[in-house]
Order: C-alpha cells, then sequence, then structure tokens
C-alpha cells in the first residue's frame, strides 16, 4: 500500500460516525447489505401479499380471520377479500416482487458487493452516487409500501398498469391516489436503476486491476455488466412512459386516450393510443425480465463452477450467449402484444426474434449440464439453489418456447399458463439465484457463515412448494382460465378446478413457510453464525483474498494482481484443486 | 384467548429453535465443525435426493397429466382453433422430450458425481466441435418450430369466406354487447360521441346524429342559462369549459354528415345483449371495439382471442366448426355453454364479464336473428315508451 493510500483509508475510518457508516455509507459492501435487507422486507411482504390473494383463488368466498385482521373491514369485510383489493394485491405483489426484489434487490445486493471485490477495485466509481442509487431505491421502496394505506387502495390495474384503466380515476378506486403513488414510485425506482448501473458499467470498465482482462472477468462480472447496459437502454423508455401517462392523467394531454366514456361521462380525447403505451412499457418490459434473470445466471454459473470443483464449461461461450440474450431481449416485447390488434406481420417477425432467443439460452443450459458431468460436486445450499435454477430454467424456458409462438399465444395468453411461465422462471430461476447468491457471499456480506443444515431444509422444502404452485398452473390456463380473476365461481366451464386453485393455495403457503426457514437462518446467522473464515469455498476469486472484516479500499495492502482466469479448478498437474486467479502461472503452465 | 395462545405457542416455537440451533452450533464448535466443511454424509445424502427428485419430479408431472389432463379444455371447436391444436400437439413432441433428457442428465450428474475425498474432477474448460453441435442442434430445430408456427399464423389469418359473417364486439365496464348487420351485411359506421341511451353503440344515422346533436345544444342552452345565477368562479369557469367542450362535441357530430360516412347502412343493425349466436360452418369477421378501457375477447373453445382497445377497431375471422348441442354430447353434459370471456383485466367486476355463446344450424340462426329487433325500429320504440309518462304527467 502506497503512503497515500494508507492516509486516505486513515483518514476515513478516523471520521467515521454512525449516520455515515450505517446509513449514508458510500462504502459499496454497506450499500450492498442495505440493499440485501430492503429487498428481503419487500421479498416478505410480496409473498404475504400473494398468500392473501391465493386464499381467495382457493377457498372463493369463505371467511379468513387473517384477512379482516390484516385488511380491515374496509378490505376483507366479513373476512372476505373484497373484489378491488384483490386486484391490489394482484398488482402490489407483482410490482415488489419484479422491481424491488428481482431488479433493485438481486442486481443491487450482488452488483454492489461482487464488482469492486471481483475486479479488484477499492470501491466503486462513485461512491456517492452508489449511495444515492441506494437511497432511491429505499424512498421509491417506502413510496409504494406506503401506497398500501391510502384511502381508495393502492395502484389495482396489474403491475403493467394498461392505460387507460391507469389513466382514468373513474376507472377504479386504484386508479386514483394509489397509481399517483405508484408512478412516482417507479419514477424515482428509475433514477436508482440508472444511478447503479451507469456506476456498474464505469467500474467494470474503467476499475479493474491490473491483470484483469476482460476475458479473464468471472462470469457474475460479465452478467452484471450486460444486465447494467440493459438498464440503462431500457429503463428511461419506461420512464417516458410514466411520464406520458403521468401527464395523461394530470394535465389533459392524450396520448393513450381515444374516444373514451367512463362512468357516462363523455371525454373529449381522440387520437391517442393505449397501444402506445403498450409498446414503450414492453421496450422496458422484455429486457426487464432478462436484467432479473442474468444476475441470477452470473451467480449461478459462479457457484456451479466453485462446488462442482470444475471450471465452467465453454466460458468464451457463456459470454457470447450472454451478449446474445442481452442484445436479443430489445427486439422482442412485441410477443407480450400477440392479441393487442398488432399487425401479423410484426406479429411474425417477433416470433422469429423470440424463438431465437432460446439458441444462447439452450447453450447455457447445455453447458451448464456439461459444467456437472465428472464434476466433484459439494453440496452447499447454494449449491443446491444453483442445480435448481438450472432444472427451473429448463422448466419454465420450454414454456416460453410455447409462448412465442403466435399462433399457441391466442389459446393461453392472459391465462394462468403465461403465469405459470413467468413464475418459473421469475419467482423460481430468479429467486434461486439469488438464494444461491446470498448463501454463497453471506460470509463476505456479514463475516459469518449460514447454518447449512437449514439450508438444506430451505432448499428442498422451496423446490418442492415451487413446482407445487407453479406447475399446476399451466393446467389452469390449458383449461382457459384468466389471470387477474377474482372468482371463478360464476362459470360453469371452470367448476372443477376448485381442487386444482386448492392444491397451489396449499403449496404457497408451504413455500412461505419454508421462507422462514430462510429468514431464521439469515437473521440468526447474521448475528450469532459461525465466525466466517477467508476462503470458505475454496473459490479463485479475488473477493476471498479480502479479510473477512469489512475494511474501506477492502484490501489492506496492495491489490492482488491477476495472472488467470477464475475457473483453474482441478487443473491438472496442481495438487489443490483450485488456483486462484492471483497465484502466477507456474513456469510452462498454459492458461487454458 | 385463543389469539393469545397461538402467540404464546409461536414464540415459544421460536426460542425452542433457537436454543436447538444455539446448543447444535455449540456442539459443532466443540466438534470443531465448520458450516462450511459439507461432510461425506451431507454431500450423499443430497446427492441421493437429487436422484429421488428426479422420480418424484417426473412422477409429479404424469400424475398432473392423468389427473387434470381431462379437465382441460375440449378439442377446438372453430377451424382455425384445429390447426392451433396441431401445432400444440407438434410442439410437444419436440419440447417434452428435451424437458426429460435434460431433467434425467441434470439429476443424474448430480447424484453421480458427488464429492468423494481424495478424486479430483474431469479438467474440461471448452470443446469447439460440442459447443458447435449444441448451437445448430437447437437453432435446426427451432427453426422447424418457427417454420410451423409462422405457417399457422399465417394460415389463420387468411379470411376464405368471400362474404363472412359480420358481427361487431362491443366492450365496457362489465359487460359484452353485439351488433348483427341487417340484410346488407355491412355494420353501420360508429362513433363513440353518438352514445346514448337509446344509441348504445353509437351508431351513426341520420336520425342519431339529429338526435345527439338537439341533446347537446339543449345541454349548452341549459348550462348557459345556469351561468346567469350566482356562482362561484372556478364553478364558473368549470361550466364555461363544459359549454365550449359542448360546443366541439356539435361541430365534431355535425362533421358526420358530410365526408365518407355512410349513414344508410348502420339504420338495420340488430344490437343483442345475453346470448352470442352464431351459425355452424359459416365464417364469422368479428370486429371488436372498447368504450372504456381495454378489455379482451376470449372464446377459449375457439382458440379465439383478441383485445378490444378504446379508439381502435380490432378484428378477428374464425368458422365455428362445433354446434353448441354436439359439444354437448361429446362432454356428456347437457348444460354445456360456449362462453366469451373478458380476459384483460378491466376493472373490480373483470371476473364476471361474460356472455354465452351458442353455435346452431344456420336455420336456428335465422329463425333466431329474425326474432332480434332492428335498431331503428327499437329506438322508435324506446323514444315512445319514454315519452309516455311525461305525457302522463302533463
Amino acid at each position: 500500500m502506497s503512503n497515500a493510500e494508507a492516509h486516505t483509508q486513515a483518514h476515513h475510518e478516523h471520521h467515521e460516525t454512525f449516520v455515515s457508516k450505517y446509513i449514508f455509507s458510500m462504502d459499496h459492501k454497506m450499500i450492498s447489505r442495505q440493499f440485501l435487507l430492503t429487498a428481503v422486507v419487500m421479498g416478505v411482504v410480496g409473498m404475504m401479499l400473494s398468500i392473501l390473494f391465493r386464499l381467495q383463488l382457493g377457498y372463493d368466498g369463505e371467511s379468513f380471520a387473517i384477512l379482516n385482521t390484516l385488511l380491515g373491514d374496509k378490505w376483507a369485510p366479513g373476512g372476505v377479500l373484497d373484489k378491488n383489493m384483490y386486484l391490489a394485491l394482484v398488482t402490489i405483489h407483482g410490482t415488489i416482487m419484479v422491481f424491488f426484489v428481482l431488479t433493485g434487490g438481486l442486481s443491487g445486493t450482488f452488483s454492489n458487493l461482487l464488482i469492486p471485490l471481483q475486479i479488484g477495485a477499492r470501491d466503486m466509481a462513485s461512491g456517492f452516487l452508489n449511495m444515492l442509487s441506494y437511497w432511491f431505491f429505499f424512498i421509491s421502496a417506502m413510496i409504494m409500501l406506503l401506497s398500501l394505506f391510502l384511502e381508495g387502495g393502492p395502484a389495482s390495474g396489474g403491475w403493467t398498469i394498461y392505460p387507460p384503466l391507469s389513466a382514468l380515476p373513474q376507472a377504479m378506486p386504484g386508479s386514483g391516489a394509489g397509481m399517483t403513488w405508484w408512478l412516482v414510485s417507479m419514477g424515482i425506482f428509475v433514477v436508482s436503476s440508472l444511478l447503479g448501473s451507469l456506476n456498474y458499467i464505469v467500474t467494470i470498465l474503467n476499475l479493474r486491476v491490473k491483470g484483469m482482462k476482460m476475458t479473464r472477468l468471472p462470469l457474475t462480472m460479465w452478467a452484471f455488466l450486460i444486465t447494467a447496459i440493459i438498464g440503462v437502454l431500457s429503463f428511461p423508455v419506461l420512464l417516458s412512459a410514466v411520464v406520458l401517462l403521468i401527464m395523461d392523467r394530470t394535465m389533459g394531454t392524450a396520448f393513450y386516450l381515444s374516444d373514451i366514456i367512463i362512468a357516462g361521462e363523455v371525454l373529449e380525447a381522440t387520437g391517442g393510443s393505449p397501444i402506445l403505451y403498450e409498446h414503450l412499457f414492453w421496450f422496458l418490459g422484455h429486457p426487464e425480465v432478462y436484467i432479473v434473470l442474468i444476475p441470477a445466471l452470473g451467480i449461478t454459473s459462479e457457484v456451479i463452477s466453485t462446488n462442482a470443483r470444475k471450471p465452467i464449461f465453454g466460458y468464451r461461450a457463456m459470454i457470447g450467449s450472454l451478449c446474445a440474450i442481452g442484445f436479443l431481449s430489445f427486439i422482442v416485447w412485441g410477443h407480450h402484444m400477440f392479441v393487442s390488434g398488432m399487425s401479423p406481420f410484426l406479429g411474425s417477425v417477433f416470433v422469429f426474434t423470440t424463438l431465437l432467443i432460446a439458441i444462447p439460452s439452450a447453450v447455457k443450459a447445455f453447458n451448464y449440464l456439461t459444467t456437472l458431468w465428472k464434476g466433484n460436486i459439494v453440496f452447499t445450499p447454494a449449491m443446491l439453489f444453483s442445480i435448481g435454477l438450472v432444472s427451473t430454467f429448463i422448466s419454465g424456458g420450454l414454456t416460453g418456447i410455447i409462448l412465442a409462438d403466435s399462433a399457441l399465444d391466442i389459446a393461453v395468453h392472459d391465462t394462468y399458463f403465461v403465469v405459470g411461465h413467468f413464475h418459473i422462471v421469475m419467482g423460481m430461476s430468479a429467486i434461486f439465484g439469488m438464494f444461491a447468491g446470498v448463501y454463497h457471499w453471506f460470509p463476505k456480506l456479514f463475516g459469518r457463515m449460514m447454518n447449512t443444515k437449514l439450508g438444506y431444509v430451505h432448499f428442498w422444502m422451496t423446490i418442492i412448494g415451487g413446482y407445487g404452485v407453479f406447475f399446476p398452473m399451466h393446467f389452469l390456463g390449458l383449461a382457459g382460465a384468466p389471470r387477474r380473476y377474482y372468482s371463478y365461481s360464476d362459470y360453469p366451464i371452470f367448476e372443477n378446478l376448485v381442487d386444482l386453485n386448492q392444491f397451489v393455495t396449499f403449496f404457497a403457503i408451504f413455500g412461505g413457510v419454508a421462507q422462514l426457514v430462510f429468514l431464521y437462518n439469515f437473521i440468526y446467522s447474521s448475528l450469532f453464525g459461525q465466525k466466517a473464515v477467508e476462503n470458505p469455498w475454496k473459490s479463485n476469486t479475488l473477493e476471498w483474498t479480502t479479510p473477512v472484516e469489512h475494511i474501506h479500499g477492502n484490501w489492506p495492502g496492495a491489490i492482488p494482481e491477476v495472472y488467470r482466469w477464475p475457473y483453474d479448478y482441478s487443473k491438472p498437474g496442481i495438487e489443490e484443486d483450485f488456483v486462484p486467479q492471483n497465484i502466477p502461472l507456474a513456469p510452462g503452465e498454459e492458461e487454458h | 384467548m385463543m389469539r393469545i395462545l397461538a402467540v404464546l405457542i409461536i414464540a415459544m416455537v421460536v426460542i425452542a429453535i433457537a436454543q436447538l440451533s444455539r446448543i447444535h452450533e455449540l456442539s459443532k464448535k466443540i466438534r470443531n465443525k465448520r458450516e462450511e466443511d459439507i461432510s461425506d454424509n451431507a454431500n450423499r445424502f443430497n446427492a441421493g435426493l437429487m436422484l429421488v427428485s428426479m422420480f418424484v419430479y417426473f412422477g409429479f408431472v404424469i400424475w398432473q397429466m392423468v389427473v387434470w389432463g381431462p379437465l382441460m379444455l375440449p378439442e377446438a371447436a372453430s377451424e382455425h382453433g384445429a390447426s392451433i391444436d396441431n401445432l400444440w400437439t407438434f410442439n410437444w413432441i419436440i419440447l417434452l422430450p428435451v424437458f426429460f433428457i435434460t431433467h434425467i442428465l441434470l439429476f443424474y450428474f448430480s447424484y453421480k458425481y458427488y464429492y468423494k475425498k481424495g478424486k479430483k474432477a474431469y479438467y474440461y474448460p471448452h470443446n469447439n466441435k460440442l459447443e458447435f453441435i449444441w448451437t445448430i442442434v437447437p437453432s435446426v430445430v427451432l427453426a422447424v418450430i418457427i417454420i410451423f408456427g409462422l405457417i399457422t399464423w399465417n394460415k389463420i389469418q387468411v379470411t376464405t369466406d368471400e362474404n363472412p359473417l359480420k358481427i361487431e364486439l362491443y366492450a365496457k365496464q362489465f359487460d359484452w354487447t353485439a351488433r348483427y348487420t341487417g340484410n346488407d351485411n355491412v355494420l353501420g359506421g360508429v362513433n363513440y360521441l353518438l352514445v346514448s341511451g337509446t344509441n348504445p353503440l353509437g351508431i351513426m344515422t341520420e336520425s342519431t346524429i339529429d338526435e345527439k346533436e338537439a341533446e347537446y345544444i339543449a345541454e349548452i342552452e341549459k348550462l348557459e342559462a345556469s351561468l346567469a345565477e350566482v356562482m362561484p368562479d372556478d364553478k364558473r369557469e368549470e361550466v364555461e369549459h363544459k359549454i365550449q367542450m359542448f360546443h366541439r362535441f356539435v361541430s365534431r357530430i355535425i362533421d358526420f354528415r358530410t365526408g365518407s360516412n355512410d349513414l344508410t347502412t348502420g339504420s338495420d343493425d340488430k344490437i343483442v345483449k345475453g346470448e352470442l349466436h352464431l351459425p355452424i360452418g359459416k365464417e364469422v369477421e368479428f370486429t371488436i371495439r372498447a368504450q372504456d378501457v381495454i378489455h379482451s375477447a376470449f372464446m377459449p373453445h375457439f382458440r379465439m382471442q383478441m383485445n378490444a382497445v378504446p379508439g381502435e377497431i380490432t378484428r378477428f375471422v374464425m368458422k365455428p366448426t362445433i354446434s353448441t348441442e354436439e359439444m354437448r354430447v361429446k362432454l356428456d353434459n347437457p348444460d354445456f355453454n360456449y362462453i366469451l370471456l373478458c380476459n384483460k383485466i378491466c376493472g373490480a367486476a373483470h371476473y364476471n364479464m361474460q356472455m354465452n355463446v351458442i353455435v346452431e344450424s344456420q336455420a336456428d340462426y335465422d329463425q333466431w336473428i329474425s326474432e332480434q329487433k332492428v335498431f331503428i325500429a327499437e329506438t322508435a320504440v324506446e323514444n315512445i315508451s319514454k315519452e309516455t309518462p311525461i305525457a302522463d304527467l302533463k
């Protein structure tokens, strides 16, 4: 460490107060923990909301004291969920899970923690922007949570908030103040996401330590880089969609409105198009799916390679397929709009581009399988979740191929088939990636170990719960059951789906209970868990060369130089089954 | 009391778990065991569970197919629906084997290659040939899927009948209205400004334009008269604003008389609520509109779905091939009915925006349609019935 560096470091530690260390911290490790804790809280709320509306779907019209206790007489009179509240719960559940848990939570936590540590940087390029990014995220999350307590209820037009439903307060109670709060929250969220993403990109491109070539970056870094690029290019489009919607709601513009009579009132607006909103929304919305999934894939690549004690198979192909997925994600959005009245020719184009995405996805899946083949697999909880991710990625990906086919989509668009598909991908794959990350990097986050046995219990219960909830949904969809329905009792054709719905509700509760095991393990271990050692998983990447106790600047001395790629596991001719990146090549040793 | 007891029990359970794990931690410390040291037993156990998972997962999938398969929608009751069903079968034939094979590999590898001390994993960073193969094979398979998908997609867009039956589906919170043509098989022009109690779909005819124009002019006069009263400034502004708007409505309505609008074809249209009747074997071109928010016309049995978007007209063409009676026999359910649902979230009662669909023989259909009232006649009748009570009052 140079004198100047040592000086800065001492300087920082000297002046650190409670506020600058724990609240307005600019240290990426603290910000990462802040993101994680916020995401865990949001995740608990999102999960609870889903159980509340699952009760109604499984036991239509039956009274549950818990609904009345939690929601009060207004939203659950006599313990039966109100129709408007049902839609509100569905909407906020989706919003929280997609944006606050899987975008802010997943990317925010692990990009922040791992980028400086794995590329060998003392911190993010801009600690200040990084701090702002978290606090915008926090404010946005609070606005979203508080909107649950508004007089007219929170936004309830579905997480996609299509106008005119979301533009007209007369259309439903949730389109009043609740929608305003949703839009404001989302606007702030976009700011947070942009600040974060810019920082991630700049840091990865500019602050790599000597020897850390782009082709020596761990796949997590590649994943976070591509995620950040997608975010920077797509979130502004959501912002413009939101701004235009706010203008339609408050300033009498008509970007999305045309020829409308609502609640007996004839609106003057003519010439706007709700389809414009759909295009803008899904121009973010589809890349968003990959913003959620790619970090999970990156984490999985790292965890599978480490715990199979074997290099990730096809490193360059993995990078190539990530880039291909990232690029293609921008030209597939129309597959959400096959039945919107869009030109059938345009539909064909989107069928083509969407199905192309299956190729890099298939390459990834095969590469994971080959990495496991002839490995020496250590079943840490993180490894279990990564294997679970591969299973769900395949299961959910295959139904994606069906939904990409416009002709098939006509039959199941907006039914439970779609709900099953994207929950297996986002609610299982992406969440599994997040869990894998938490179990794997917990020693880096909190300096302690999580309980392994409880981790096993958590994984096996979660995968049973997850498949128990989301697999049957495909059958509901194939039976024609539309999503976002409060009740199916008025339809003779859905009469015999009651058992199926109860089955789903049962497993939803089971899966919810499984998360209590995680929560307990998470909280207990972060406070009292076994103290971690420097490199518990015998891993190659640079973060495991930092001391367990967090220090400013990450490494007490000089940052270790990098001499090799991160996947030298079980390399022939070397006794240990791992060689960290900072070990120079032995004389005559080839890189890979 | 029960609640306090429940809380107490939960608290006790939490404390018990905490204590147990504390003991567990301590015993681990004594045995010098660390969390990251995964024991041989644990590895073997999880590897075993991976193998078990394979059977459980496959068993679960097959069990669902057996138990819930019969609850799925019956065969498509429309011509294009049958081609969609074929495409489904084709896709399943490709995708199910992929699902099973990849999962067998995943679970088997996870089971077979669990950690054994002293063993080293096979260092196998890449193999260009292998990677090439599994880029090309999925590409070829997907090309086949794309080609068959697009062939079907293009096929179902094509209208085969030269003069299909034209029916309009009109969605509003929270019901459906259907409009049939008269004998001319042409649906009259429409505009939302013409919607009124007697003209729920805003059909454009000389009389509806006159009526609506008169209505707005009357409204303007009433509002102007009200301006004579004393009222707060903001209220006055609001009224003035409304007057201006109604003036603009009037000029827009007057414009309907000029231009290319056909005002003659709408008068014989028939407006139907409650049930949608379709003749079997006749191609139907649905035009779909919405009054307030986006809705979606979804007829699952016909594999038909198309959004209803305010300000736009969307279309869907289909030909019913199985009558309601035939389907009742097939399903052995005398009460069965085809159904039209709303499949785009549209508000509180979205879940209950339905209409029964009856597919019947041409003769039955002709009989039924001849019994439906003609739009203008109906309007006239309603006008009379509306005026009568006022006359009585006088």
